[in-house]
């Protein structure tokens, strides 16, 4: 003899899975969240890119761009037609021939990285450093990109 | 379930909108004949930003950034605030009165040398 179990049909539409769905996006989110500055910006064509922050104010445009590990000889500035080209290749060490790598998270390989600037910039004033890992750009702003107070006259 | 499911939101709100205080730093770790070369990647700190701390098997680096906010308004941003921090956890074979710190451009490299112990050391039998 069969026994078939009684389904009682309310209780069979009640999912339970909704609520474990939501929980497992909140998990996702949350570990999205916290490993996102982990991994890095990974460029579009595989390879490493570079962090950048680009802020302004009234007379220079400034841009920040993470890059530890270099030498100054390896990183190439360039600017052209409102763009800014930050470019090189990171090597790793030759001493770290023998030996066996248990982690290895850090980008190597060669960087490719452009963007534009807000305004217009006088290029022959460019400067830039490389401290602590950070190269420090400062792109003085051309004259006629300054606002420009106007004066407001009363007739 | 309900009054559970209004828990997880509330509080998942809270942790999500806060940003972290700490930033993972990337680390490489390579295992030589007589040492593990742990590297790490800090941009913006420099030698006296670095704190590293050896308790009870956990090997903690600390880095404080030194550089000081651009002036200006930002018009794009990717870097994350916040000091760097990480842990690992490490055994007895690792001489941990030995470890050797380097800071150059942003990038930690520490030298954790094995145990002497470790070592196969030769026993001469006495007569």
């Amino acid at each position: 003899m069969n026994i078939i179990r009684y389904q009682d049909p309310e209780l069979a539409t009640w999912s339970p899975m909704n609520r474990l769905d939501s929980l497992r996006e909140e998990m996702n989110r949350l570990l999205d969240g916290s490993l996102a500055g982990f991994t890095g910006n990974v460029g579009l064509f595989g390879g490493w890119s570079p962090t950048v922050d680009v802020f302004q104010d009234k007379d220079n445009v400034y841009l920040k761009a993470e890059l530890p590990g270099m030498k100054k000889e390896e990183i190439e500035i360039t600017f052209q037609d409102g763009m800014l080209t930050i470019a090189g290749e990171r090597k790793q060490e030759s001493e770290m021939h023998e030996g066996e790598s248990f982690r290895s998270e850090r980008f190597f390989g060669k960087f490719h990285r452009s963007l534009s600037m807000p305004t217009k910039v006088d290029a022959e004033k460019i400067k830039a450093t490389y401290k602590d890992g950070i190269l420090h750009v400062e792109l003085p702003k051309a004259p006629e990109a300054k606002a420009k107070q106007i004066e407001v006259t009363v007739s | 379930m309900k009054s559970t499911a209004h828990t997880l939101e509330r509080t998942g709100e809270h942790s999500l909108s806060r940003m972290p205080a700490w930033e993972l730093p990337p680390a490489n770790i390579r295992e030589e004949h007589d040492a593990y070369l742990l590297e790490l990647e800090m941009p913006g700190v420099s030698k006296t930003g670095i704190e590293v701390t050896v308790e009870n098997n956990e090997l903690t680096i600390v880095g404080h950034r030194g550089d000081t906010e651009p002036k200006g308004e930002v018009v794009y941003r990717e870097s994350r605030h916040g000091d760097y921090r990480r842990t690992f956890e490490i055994d007895a074979s690792i001489d941990t009165a030995k470890i050797a710190a380097k800071m150059e451009q942003g990038i930690l490299r520490l030298t954790l040398p094995k145990a002497e112990s470790l070592k196969p050391r030769k026993i001469t039998v006495a007569d």
